[in-house]
Order: C-alpha cells, then structure tokens, then sequence
C-alpha cells in the first residue's frame, strides 16, 4: 500500500518538476526515497575496472540505508551501463538526470568519459561524483573529484624517487591524453629537480608489442620507469619486462593505474616488487579500512580484493551524504555550497572536502607489490594533502596550464 | 653494437610472430583463394585453448606443450565447420568470402565474450620461458621469443616438407597450380581444400598458443592481427611460403628499426608505406605462381 502511494508521489513530483525546468533539472525526493545514478561500464573494455566500482558504491548505498538513509529517505540506486563507450555516457548521464530525475550521479573512470559526461551535468545543473586518480588540469562546478589529482599523486611518487637518489628516469605511457598531460607535469618537475627524462615512449592503446621500447629502456641507462600505460598493454609489457631480465631491484617501475584487481590480472610473477603510487591499498591500517575491507569481502567473496578508485567511490558517497545533510536538503547548489570542509574518516584515512577546487584532500601512498599479490605501503606523505588541480602551489609548473 | 644485436633479435621476433600469423593464411588465401577474415579468431580460439588447459593442468610447462597439439586440432576443426558450413559454397567469390568471414569472425568474438568474460584473461608462463639468455657481448634473449622462434621455423619446415614430399602435398600444390585439370585428374579437390583447411586454421591456434607467451588473451586479440598478417601474405606474394618467410622476417627487422629510430606509432606508418610502394612496383608480390592456369 505504501508502494503504490510512494509511485504515485514519485510521478507526481517528476511532473511538477517537468515545468520547472528553467533552473535545471531538480531531484525527485517527493516520495520516502531519494535516486541516485550509478554510471560505470559493466560491458566492454573498461568493465574490469568498473564493475568493481559499481560494487563498492552498492556496498556504501546499503550501510547508509541500513543505518536508516540521507534525511530520512532511504537511497534508491538507479544504475546505467556506460559499456565503455563515451557517447553511450554522455547518453545515460542524460537519462539518469532527466528521466530518473536523480539526486546525484556516481561513477565514471576514464578521462574520456568524464571528459564526455561534463557538458551534460554542466547544462544540467547536476552532480557528479568521480571517483578515479586523473590528469588534473580540470575543475567544474557540478562534479565532485574524489580520487587523485596529480599533486596527491604522481607529484609524490616523483618525490620518492627523489628521495631515494633516482636521477634519471624513463616515460613509457599509453598514446592518449592521461599519460601525455602526467608526462608533461614529469617533465616540468624533473627539470626543476635535477633529474633527468632520458626517453619517452607511448604505445597506442592496447598495444602488445613492447620488444623494442623495452630494449630502448634497457639500454637507456635509466634509473626508474614511470609507467602510464593503462589497460592491458601493462600486461606485455611487464612480461616483456622481466624477459629482459630487467628487475624491481635494478629498475623499479612505478605505475599510477595498476591496482590491487590490475595485479591479479597481470599475473603476480611479473610485478613483484615493482612500486605502485595511490593514496589506498587493502593493507592500509586502520579501522575504518578494517571494516570496509571485511564488509565488501563479505557481500562480494573473500577472494575480492579492495582498491584505490573502489575505496574513492565508496567515499564518495558518504561525503555526499554528509554534504546533503549540513546543507539540509538535497537541492544541488545547496549540496555544493554546503560541501566545503566536510570531512569523513575514509579506510584511508581522514579526507576533507576542498570546496572551492570540489576535490577533497588525501594521503598520498607508495606501495611495493608483494608476492600475495597484495600491495604494501613504503612510504606516505604523513598527512593529507590539499588538492591542486591546476599545481598553482608549484613553481615548476608555471608553463602548464 | 649491443644495441644494434637486441634489435635486429627483436626484429627477428616481431617476424616469427608475424610468420606464425600469416603461415595458415597463406595456406588458405593463397592457395585457395579465400579471403578468410576469421582468422583472427582462430588464433584466439588457440589462445583460449591454452587458458582453459591450464585450468586442469597446473604445470605450466606441461600445459604449453599440450596447449599445442589440442590448440592445433580445435582451430583446425572450427577452420573445416567454417569451410563446410559456409566457405565452399563461396569458392568462386572471393569478396563474398571476405563478407562472410568477417561476419563469422564477429560472431565468435562475441561467443569468447559470452564464454569467458570481457575482460581479458592471463595463462602463466613456465618459469623457463620468462628468462633469457645471456648472449656474450652483454646482449640478452628472451626465452619466450626463442620459443616462438623456433616454433615457427618448426611450422614452416614441416609445412615445407609436407607439401614437397607427401601425397597430400603433392595434391594440394596439384589444386592450386589448376583446379580443373586435378579434378579431372581424379584428385578429390573437395576432400584437399578441407584439409589444406584444416592445416591453415590449426597452424592459426598453434600462433595462439605463442602469443599467449607475450601478451592479454582477449576477444578482439585477433582483430589486431590480422591485417599485419594479410600484409605479409600479399607482399610475400600469393601462394607463395618463401615470400611469406622472407616478408615476415623484413617487416619485422623494418618495424623494429623504425620503432627504435623513431615511435611505435611512426614505425607502422613507415612499415605501411614502405609496402604501398613496394606493391607499386611488384603488385603481385615478391614471388608469383607459375601457373598454366587460365584463371
């Protein structure tokens, strides 16, 4: 009987909302729930990553609802396959903001979809959250960055390498905009800290033929690689790698898109020991970790392991909840003015909401691949670091943006 | 000087992978004149093979090695369905055999989807082919690819001797040098072309097997193949195992220069013009057929 009340009040209120388009579109929270979308690609190349994603952001929507929900409504997942595909994105975010009327929207991955999505969220006036470390360079008013941007942790990775005496390295990257735009910054910073880029090489996406770059990387002299490549390149080229006789100790790699799930796929042999830099791993201490790890093993297998952009969504939703709640309703522009300062004690760590940049602080980590397959931490920065997209707190960085 | 030997040794692997791709493509293309798009897919179906041996057969060493033969016969066996069930009521129509195979080679890219999942899938090497050898002169080899080297020289040798020396052989090269003339002859075309069938796809999962050495096992692995894979058969000249050999192992010297000289993305761009010129002066290949064919 409530159900059938509850339908009727949600047509109701899409209908109200229908007229008032003008201001953008409003969430529908007429009824005893409130939507919100769930944009990841569950089909094509991307889904291995995703879906992983989409698991963690369902397992941060059910405690909230268990724990009796955001302002007494209970939330209502509505969930979109963006199949990999950007146009089909752009399409679904679409659809979630205007057909489902949805409160806010969780997911992307790629740059390339986030890239897509945000003119739909822009005219609509809607919220994003985005859960994945980036290029940076970017900023916009109706999405939420919940994940890296390069000063949280390709900045600190290169500060290890610095740290540990690295004076020159080797770029290896895939032949799209993340690895171009990371690449550039790497370049800035090692100019301005005596160390030197002794080559540079991109593979196009997907791409399994590595004999050459991996020769070219031998023979460099190099100190350290610093890997962007993305997908499954990685795969031949850290088989390539080690068939080269090219060793962790010798000639680390660190790599910015390899996760715990990523290493399992590679296959453990060819990594171990080869360094990783995020600011989450499984083997995080803390408590708040403790109870996320066990939560999401227990509802998706043991065998699942947590990562970085899993944990960064599963974040972003409580902050969304907590933003939602200071600001006393659900009304966007009320959530975002709402957004600065929050904070949430995150399984990495405490994260706060930077709101001018809408990018929240965060540890940065580097991590050693181990032979479980797991990633442990070496080094982090100690405390959380303030978000700067556009590395306007760098010097170096003057010529970037 | 080192450097100068790492390369011209990867340059020689890029080649035997490119050999192993195009040996059962110019059995199929160049002796029977079939445009077979599905290739691709055979050698992932290959590829496959091995994955799920290895679900049984923890040895990874053993698995490869029984990853061979099985590999081989389910290629070979999914290449005869295709010629029975769709190619041979194609012979005379070499585009639309182009048509066809493209739509089945779709098809069974969609199949390993269903079956295995979107996202790729891994074997593990056996220890001993994730090492090298250390050359003297400070030069390294990497096991995998002398592995794979030496498969495809294996393959081509006993493709050699197969056709020069036995009846089958001799039978295919009957059909292929004039069709009419061994049928009327009394050789079953029939029964030859769905063994040189059988020969060409088997040879595409044993390539399968190989690649699962270097990189992901996926659905579209096959896709980036097999254009790589025509080149070398049409530059090599049709029908012709001595233009493949030898245009395998160039392509694969000039991508590596290239790739070392320049970038990955610039080398195919040379390697793709070097062959637009090439085929502007010999359009039929480095070898041709001397055929009394009237066809």
């Amino acid at each position: 009987m409530t159900l059938v009340a509850a339908a009727a009040m949600t047509a109701c209120g899409s209908k109200t909302s229908d007229e008032g388009g003008a201001a953008g579109v409003t969430a529908d929270v007429s009824g005893n729930t409130v939507k919100v979308g769930l944009l990841n690609s569950l089909s094509g190349t991307m889904a291995i990553s995703e879906v992983t994603v989409r698991d963690s952001i369902m397992l941060a929507v059910e405690e909230i609802n268990a724990a009796g929900g955001v302002l007494g409504k209970k939330i209502q997942p509505v969930g979109e396959d963006g199949a990999s595909d950007w146009p089909t994105f752009a399409e679904k975010a679409e659809k979630l903001i205007s057909e489902d009327r949805v409160a806010a929207v969780f997911g992307c991955w790629t740059s390339a979809s986030r890239k897509a999505v945000k003119p739909v969220f822009e005219k609509n006036k809607a919220l994003l959250f985005y859960p994945v470390q980036y290029e940076g360079l970017e900023q916009s008013p109706y999405i939420f960055y919940t994940g890296a941007t390069t000063n949280q942790q390709i900045v600190p990775g290169l500060d290890y390498l610095k740290a540990q005496g690295t004076k020159s390295v080797y770029l290896v990257g895939s032949d799209y905009v993340f690895p171009r735009t990371a690449n550039k910054i790497i370049k800035a910073y090692a100019a301005a800290n005596g160390m030197t880029v002794v080559g540079e090489d991109y593979a196009p996406l997907g791409s399994t033929e590595f004999g050459t770059i991996v020769n070219k990387v031998k023979s460099s002299g190099a100190k350290a690689v610093f890997n962007t490549l993305n997908g499954d390149s990685n795969v031949a080229f850290f088989k390539e790698y080690k068939s080269a006789g090219l060793t962790a100790a010798a000639m680390p790699v660190v790599s910015v898109s390899i996760a715990e799930e990523e290493v399992k796929s590679i296959g453990t042999q060819y990594l171990e020991g080869q360094l990783t830099a995020w600011n989450y791993y499984q083997t995080t201490p803390g408590a708040a970790n403790g109870k996320f790890v066990a939560a999401y093993k227990a509802k998706y297998g043991a065998d699942k392991p947590t990562s970085d952009p899993m944990e960064a969504a599963y974040v972003s939703v409580y902050l969304w909840k907590a933003m939602v709640e200071k600001a006393g309703a659900f009304d966007v522009e009320k959530v975002r003015g709402a957004s600065d300062g929050i904070t949430f004690d995150a399984p990495e760590g405490l994260v706060t909401v930077d709101g001018k940049t809408q990018h929240i602080a965060k540890t940065a980590r580097i991590g050693k691949v181990g032979a479980d397959g797991l990633i442990t931490e070496v080094w982090n920065s100690g405390k959380p670091i303030a978000p700067d997209p556009y590395l306007k707190t760098y010097p170096w960085a003057s010529g970037l943006s | 000087m080192t450097v100068l030997f790492g390369q011209l040794f990867t340059g020689i692997s890029i080649g035997a992978v490119l050999l192993l791709i195009a040996l059962g493509l110019a059995l199929t293309f160049g002796q029977m004149n079939v445009i077979n798009m599905a290739h691709g897919e055979f050698i992932m179906a290959g590829a496959y093979t091995t994955y799920v041996l290895q679900q049984s057969i923890t040895g990874a060493g053993l698995s490869l090695l029984v990853a061979l033969p099985v590999a081989f016969v389910v290629a070979g066996t999914m290449g005869v369905l295709l010629e029975i069930l769709l190619i041979r009521r194609l012979y005379a129509r070499p585009l639309d055999t182009l048509l066809v195979t493209w739509g089945v080679s779709l098809m069974l890219q969609q199949l390993a989807r269903d079956i295995f999942g979107s996202p790729n899938v891994q074997t593990r090497a056996p220890d001993l082919l994730t090492g090298n050898v250390a050359v003297p002169g400070g030069l390294t080899v990497a096991n995998n690819r002398l592995f794979i080297l030496a498969l495809a020289l294996a393959a081509v040798a006993a493709l050699t001797l197969a056709l020069r020396f036995t009846p089958l052989g001799r039978r295919i090269r009957a059909v292929v040098q004039n069709r009419d003339l061994a049928a009327v002859s009394g050789i079953p075309t029939t029964r030859v072309d769905r063994t040189t069938f059988f020969l060409g796809s088997g040879l595409a999962g044993l390539a399968g097997v190989a690649l699962t050495l270097l990189g992901p096992i996926g659905p579209t692995m096959g896709t980036n193949l097999i254009i790589d894979a025509f080149l070398v058969v049409v530059v090599g000249g049709i029908g012709q195992l001595k233009g493949s050999v030898i245009v395998a192992f160039a392509l694969g010297v000039l991508q590596a220069t290239g790739e070392y000289l320049t970038t990955l993305s610039v080398a195919k761009v040379i390697v793709f013009v070097a062959i637009v010129a090439f085929l502007q002066w010999r359009p039929q290949g480095l070898f041709t057929l001397r055929t009394r064919s009237l066809a």
